[in-house]
């Protein structure tokens, strides 16, 4: 690891104004993503700004019937929350169905939603990357890329988004909150939040340079079934190979967000309209435009067959 | 980036006693237990998360030692396997381990005893799990909810069956 300096931070103003002080800065909260990538040296802080003193460790109601979920609420307290297991159960599921309990324990909201992808190229530091290394070229593209993204991917980069939460989040049409160095704060839809890779795979979120999350906010609850079902290669511990998120009502309507298939969580409002018309319209919606390699062209079916398992539980 | 090792001084309560250190803050909790507590009970086996062979429990719940840093440990209460038990007078999930020979190597059983025992008392705080059927039901103590919230814990050896045993007889002593 390389040398870096350390402080923790007393209030969130100074945290902010510390990262934006010093160059090559970061937040650390739970660090469990990022230490690892920093024994890499895939990341090279110069210094860290620890918040884990900051009051971001709450869930509060919010005025019109949602919940605000501070940035450092830890995972395993966000799934085992009463109010998220009732309300929220897919954010619950989809959480409960990452990492294991070690690190569900020190992993935070906003750290989750920060996570790096976990694509072998990315992490293998003798191997071209141009998340990593912008410009080195991409060597996941013809390489071994059976967990790749077969969505919204680009000539650059076909990385996945490797978070369950995030697609819960994404179905529930969540909102990040930040706070910058000069002191505005602004709220990020979820939808805005990750981004597609294009010719810049480097930068996996739309957050600005020094720019703190604060919570995630949830709208007022929407009932329905809500079902999360990852598939992966073991039963459990393990990253999606896809993972399909979805919501359902009563009159079939729905929401459905997909994991494991592109930069970011992805979701098709436009797909929705035709869930009660099952699983093959939904995901020829879902799907449109899919770009898949031979390697992960099997997501396609995959993906089709889970949700129509996943209605087919909702119906009952 | 700064050219030579950044030091920091930290407090933290280990098994009980009070323990100051110096160290360089790359430092993780795990390379302090070892190196500079010298606790080697705690082991280090990926040092990347993906093993568990680092668990301890920092106030009261299970965390990886070896992906945090240990001056984010400022005042905190540690336990390691050397705190939960000795040699004459054994943690329940210690002799448990031992009664149904929950290993052969022995390399990932502290690990594996520290996540036992907070395991336990995630079960008996109502926290679910993936396997959990009923989000809103107090969890139940089967051996597939012992299994799944294992799984952060790899054995090498595969003793998963016999340690599922000493975690049951343990959880069923409490209940």
């Amino acid at each position: 690891m390389r040398s870096f300096t350390y402080e923790r931070a007393a209030s969130p103003a100074e945290a902010v104004a510390a990262v934006a002080r010093a160059e090559g800065a970061r937040f650390i909260a739970g660090g469990t993503n990022l230490l690892d990538l920093m024994k890499l040296e895939i990341e090279t802080p110069a210094h860290l700004v620890d918040v884990n003193g900051l009051a971001f460790d709450k869930t509060e109601a919010t005025a019109d019937g949602g919940l605000r979920v501070g940035a450092l609420v830890r995972n395993t307290d966000l799934a085992a929350d009463q109010r998220v297991r009732r309300d929220y159960p897919l954010l619950s599921r989809a959480l409960l169905a990452g990492a294991s309990g070690q690190l569900r324990n020190k992993a935070t909201t906003a750290g989750n939603l920060l996570q790096r992808t976990r694509c072998p190229y990315f992490y293998d530091t003798n191997q071209p990357c141009n998340k990593r290394q912008p410009g080195s070229g991409c060597s996941a593209i013809g390489g071994f890329s059976r967990n790749h993204a077969i969505l919204g991917t680009s000539d650059a980069c076909i990385a996945t988004h490797p978070s369950d939460m995030a697609v819960a989040m994404r179905a529930l049409d969540a909102t990040v909150e930040t706070l910058r160095a000069d002191g505005r704060t602004r709220s990020i839809p979820i939808a805005e939040f990750h981004r597609l890779p294009g010719d810049s795979p480097q930068i996996d979120t739309t957050l600005l340079p020094g720019e703190l999350i604060t919570a995630v906010t949830l709208p007022k609850p929407v009932g329905g079934t809500q079902i999360y079902r990852k598939v992966r290669d073991r039963a459990s511990y393990a990253f999606a190979v896809i993972s399909v998120g979805a919501i359902v009502q009563r009159d079939g309507s729905g929401r459905v967000a997909l994991g494991g298939v592109a930069h970011k969580p992805w979701r098709v409002e436009a797909a929705e309209t035709a869930l009660p018309r099952g699983a093959k319209a939904a995901a020829a919606l879902l799907l449109a435009g899919a770009n898949p390699t031979p390697q992960n062209a099997f997501k396609l079916p995959l993906i089709e067959r889970t949700l129509g398992a996943v209605l087919s539980e909702a119906r009952g | 980036m700064p050219d030579h090792a950044a030091m920091s001084d930290v407090s933290m309560v280990v098994n009980g006693q009070t323990r100051k250190l110096s160290l360089d803050v790359r430092t993780t909790l795990l390379d302090a237990l070892r190196e500079h507590l010298h606790l080697t009970g705690t082991k280090k086996g990926c040092d990347h998360g993906q093993c568990g062979a680092c668990t301890v429990i920092v106030e009261g719940q299970r965390i990886n030692s070896c992906l945090t840093l240990a001056v984010m440990h400022e005042g905190d209460n540690v336990t390691t396997i050397e705190g939960l038990g000795t040699p004459a007078t054994l943690h329940p999930m210690q002799a448990a381990f031992v009664k149904h020979d929950g290993y052969q190597c022995g390399y990932c059983t502290p690990g594996q005893i520290c996540s036992a025992v907070a395991v336990l008392d995630e079960i008996k705080a109502g926290v679910p799990s993936h396997v959990s059927a009923d989000l809103l039901a107090p969890p139940t103590l089967t051996a597939m909810e012992l299994r799944e919230r294992m799984s952060g814990n790899i054995c090498r050896c595969a003793a998963y069956p016999n340690i599922i045993d000493a975690i049951s007889e343990v959880a069923g002593r409490k209940a």
